[in-house]
């Protein structure tokens, strides 16, 4: 019969048009916002997030843009993790991440220290090399995708940095991974030490 | 593992005209420019290498020499032959044209005319692809130099330790990389028009008188701007009322010179750029370049590696497959409810996608000698759940929505014809072949990873048309769901990558000549190292831009609304296509 496909055709569409008033009415008797169950095999229904009222969920290893770590000290201070090796800097793709290193006034020497850290996040492409070959655990990829603005994302180490414990709060597997491969380190020194 | 080695000895069966390549790290033949015709319709009518694959450009600028380099295939299946032709590096450089044995060289030809500067007589229509007409110079020659020029490689020194930043803008786009000739006067410069050799190009306009009637040919542009071509693609045709009697596409609008970028980068740079060209598909570029660069370093990749890149690829293939259907739907009338049904299970795939590589769509998931991350039990579920428990069901569901549909199969059905002696000349490869009843698929035919380890079919149907096609890329899904359900069922335990991955790593000096089945076809990278920390050559063949050098063929005698249903059918994505 001619025209039978066509109806074949239509017949999904019309199921998933009952559907998706179905699982709303479902949805309203239980707790409304079904974000974890849309990424589910078995998501039914309005497949839509209403951003920003809801967003979908970033799961851990989610990257944008990324971030300087410090270690919070005792009294308030930010002790950077980064020691302006400039492994990253070299790693990133696109060449946005500026570095100037620290001299030791009096001496002119080096210092494990950057001066001024700048990223371009107008020319980064949020690749995760930089994280990923930092030996330090110092650069890392953030979650917060929300940085539209009305001028140029050119972040200075001010705005780069951020707390462990922030890191800990986005990623803490990875975090604790790192943490203990890095005792793990430490006492391997000490032990060598002694 | 080994696609690329040959076991046809073209310097025996050619004594004294052909030498063997004898660099080290090379492979293949030397053939010298006034033999090349001669020995390639030999090679392709008496010795069956009827499929040319890649045809590409090398600047050796300390040796003084330009190369052309071939990569011919069988269509029947086996390794690749790969042959050179060297010439003098002095303008201006001319090299017999392989169009008339091996049709499908035509753009590739032109990408080499237009990026390097050799000419090849006996092409038919020698104008530059990529880069405009009236542009100056040839860009991927090694002494050209960009806007912006700073270094000749990465990393840049600007950058650490004294790295105090600057916008691009506030430094001189043109440096010494700028020349004029003597005596230029820019006042008295008049730009040539660079659409009259394009319209030279199409048939001559005629004017007919038919029945006693005055008819003309007129000229139609689609695109740039256009919603069917998906991007920033434009095709100029010729019409004879509503029928194409020619029709050229041109090509650049998104070219970027990626593979110049490429040269400047380190080896683990370009794998965030390979996201870049199809963007649908980054697991699988990253793969490919990653087969290049592994053949060269000699690695070998461990077990649960292999079983993950084929996961991810399969999934990769399953949601193209699902986006191509979705809008080509849209291309036909039926607005956005294929297309949005085809997203849904696309999301999925991408969450997977996120949630193992952290993002959506520019995965950056391969490395070389392994994958970057592992994938843990969570996600691994998540998979298997897709795998075994929706898609299936999804596929039905998709199938039964469109396959039958009346209006649908009476655009698709015997429109886009093209014969299988045609599809294999144009150097077409992937689906639109496999619809020409010639069953050519890498995965089978030339193994790389663990495919031979899988229980697969190869889908192939004859009638070459639109619909085919589809129904040709339908049952793909099903057989990527088969390959996925096994890969999933007998993935073993394991390290995930081999060796330490660094940010700078040594490659000894080589080609390599790395390909998979993409969804859209074959995809390529002929990587060159000169052993440096930088790649000497860096040229991805991709199947976009070779497919679609048979789109004149396929739609000259069709309605110029065809021209949408096999444009989308071709399956083109911008971002490979302008590179």
């Amino acid at each position: 019969m001619y025209g039978k496909g066509l109806l074949k055709g239509l017949s999904v569409t019309f199921n998933r048009f009952f559907q998706s008033y179905l699982e709303d009415i479902r949805w309203l008797v239980k707790k409304y916002p079904k974000v974890e169950f849309r990424s589910s095999k078995d998501t039914r229904g309005t497949f839509t997030v209403e951003y920003p009222e809801q967003s979908v969920i970033i799961p851990e290893e989610f990257r944008f843009v990324p971030f300087l770590v410090y270690d919070e000290g005792e009294h308030g201070e930010k002790n950077i993790r980064c020691t302006s090796c400039g492994i990253c800097a070299k790693a990133c793709p696109p060449q946005c991440i500026w570095i100037v290193r620290s001299t030791d006034p009096e001496t002119g020497r080096p210092v494990p220290q950057p001066a001024e850290f700048y990223i371009d996040f107008d020319i980064c492409m949020n690749c995760g090399l930089c994280a990923e070959f930092c030996p330090f655990d110092a650069i890392k990829m953030d979650h917060d995708y929300e940085i539209s603005s009305y001028t140029r994302n050119l972040a200075d180490k001010e705005r780069l940095m951020k707390p462990a414990s922030y890191y800990e709060s986005i990623r803490p597997e990875n975090f604790k991974r790192e943490e203990t491969a890095r005792e793990a380190k430490a006492a391997a020194k000490a032990a060598a030490k002694a | 593992m080994e696609t690329t080695t040959t076991t046809f000895e073209l310097d025996k069966t050619f004594p004294g005209i052909v030498m063997a390549d004898t660099r080290s790290g090379y492979e293949g033949y030397l053939i010298p420019s006034d033999q090349l015709l001669k020995v390639c319709a030999d090679l392709k009518n008496k010795h069956g290498y009827d499929l040319l694959s890649s045809v590409t450009g090398v600047d050796y600028l300390s040796e003084g020499k330009m190369e052309v380099v071939y990569h011919a295939f069988k269509s029947s299946g086996g390794p690749a032959l790969v042959f050179k032709c060297q010439i003098e590096r002095v303008d201006p450089m001319e090299m017999p044209s392989v169009t008339s044995i091996w049709p499908g060289a035509d753009f590739q030809e032109r990408e080499i005319w237009d990026l390097y500067g050799i000419k090849f007589t006996g092409h038919p229509d020698l104008r530059r692809i990529l880069m405009w007409e009236g542009f100056e110079g040839h860009p991927m020659r090694k002494d050209w130099k960009e806007a912006f020029y700073e270094e000749e490689k990465k990393p840049l020194k600007s950058r650490w330790p004294q790295g105090n930043h600057k916008y691009a803008e506030t430094k001189t786009p043109y440096g010494d990389n700028v020349r004029f000739d003597a005596g230029f006067d820019p006042e008295k410069w008049v730009p040539t028009d660079p659409e009259e050799a394009l319209y030279t190009a199409l048939k001559k306009f005629k004017t007919e008188v038919k029945d006693g009637i005055q008819t003309d040919h007129i000229i139609v542009n689609m695109g740039p701007q256009h919603p069917s071509t998906h991007g920033v693609f434009r095709a100029v045709a010729l019409l004879n009322g509503e029928e194409i009697l020619s029709l050229k596409p041109v090509l650049g609008y998104l070219h970027r010179n990626h593979e110049k970028i490429g040269e400047r980068n380190t080896y683990i740079q370009n794998i965030p750029y390979t996201d870049r060209l199809d963007y649908f598909n980054s697991m699988y570029n990253a793969w490919a370049y990653s087969l290049a660069v592994e053949k060269l370093l000699g690695l070998e990749v461990p077990e649960r590696a292999e079983y993950i890149r084929v996961i991810m690829g399969e999934l990769s293939r399953i949601q193209n497959h699902l986006i191509l259907f979705g809008m080509l739907w849209n291309d036909l009338g039926a607005y956005f409810t294929p297309a949005l049904y085809a997203f849904e299970e696309r999301e999925l795939i991408l969450d997977i996608f996120e949630s193992v590589s952290g993002s959506r769509m520019m995965c950056n998931y391969h490395r070389f000698g392994g994958v970057v991350r592992d994938v843990n039990p969570m996600n691994m579920q998540k998979i298997k759940d897709l795998a075994f428990d929706r898609l299936p069901r999804k596929v039905e569901e998709f199938d039964k929505l469109l396959s039958e549909n009346e209006i649908f199969v009476s655009r698709m059905k015997g429109v886009g014809y093209l014969s299988p002696e045609d599809a294999i000349g144009y150097s077409v490869t992937g689906p639109t072949l496999r619809a020409a009843g010639i069953p050519y698929d890498i995965r089978r035919v030339n193994p790389y990873g663990i495919y031979d380890r899988f229980d697969f079919d190869i889908p192939v149907r004859h009638n070459s048309d639109l619909l085919d096609r589809y129904l040709v890329r339908v049952e793909e899904i099903r057989q990527s769901i088969r390959i996925l359900q096994q890969a999933l069922n007998t993935i073993p335990e394991g390290p995930i990558i081999t060796g330490k991955p660094s940010y700078q790593i040594k490659v000894p000096a080589g080609e390599a000549y790395g390909r998979i089945e993409h969804p859209k076809g074959e995809l390529g990278f002929y990587v060159v190292s000169d052993g440096s920390a930088n790649p000497y050559r860096y040229h991805i063949r991709t199947p976009s831009f070779v497919n679609i050098t048979s789109l004149e063929k396929m739609c000259v005698g069709t309605k110029i609304a065809d021209f949408v249903t096999i444009l989308g059918m071709i399956d083109i994505v911008l971002g490979e296509l302008d590179r």
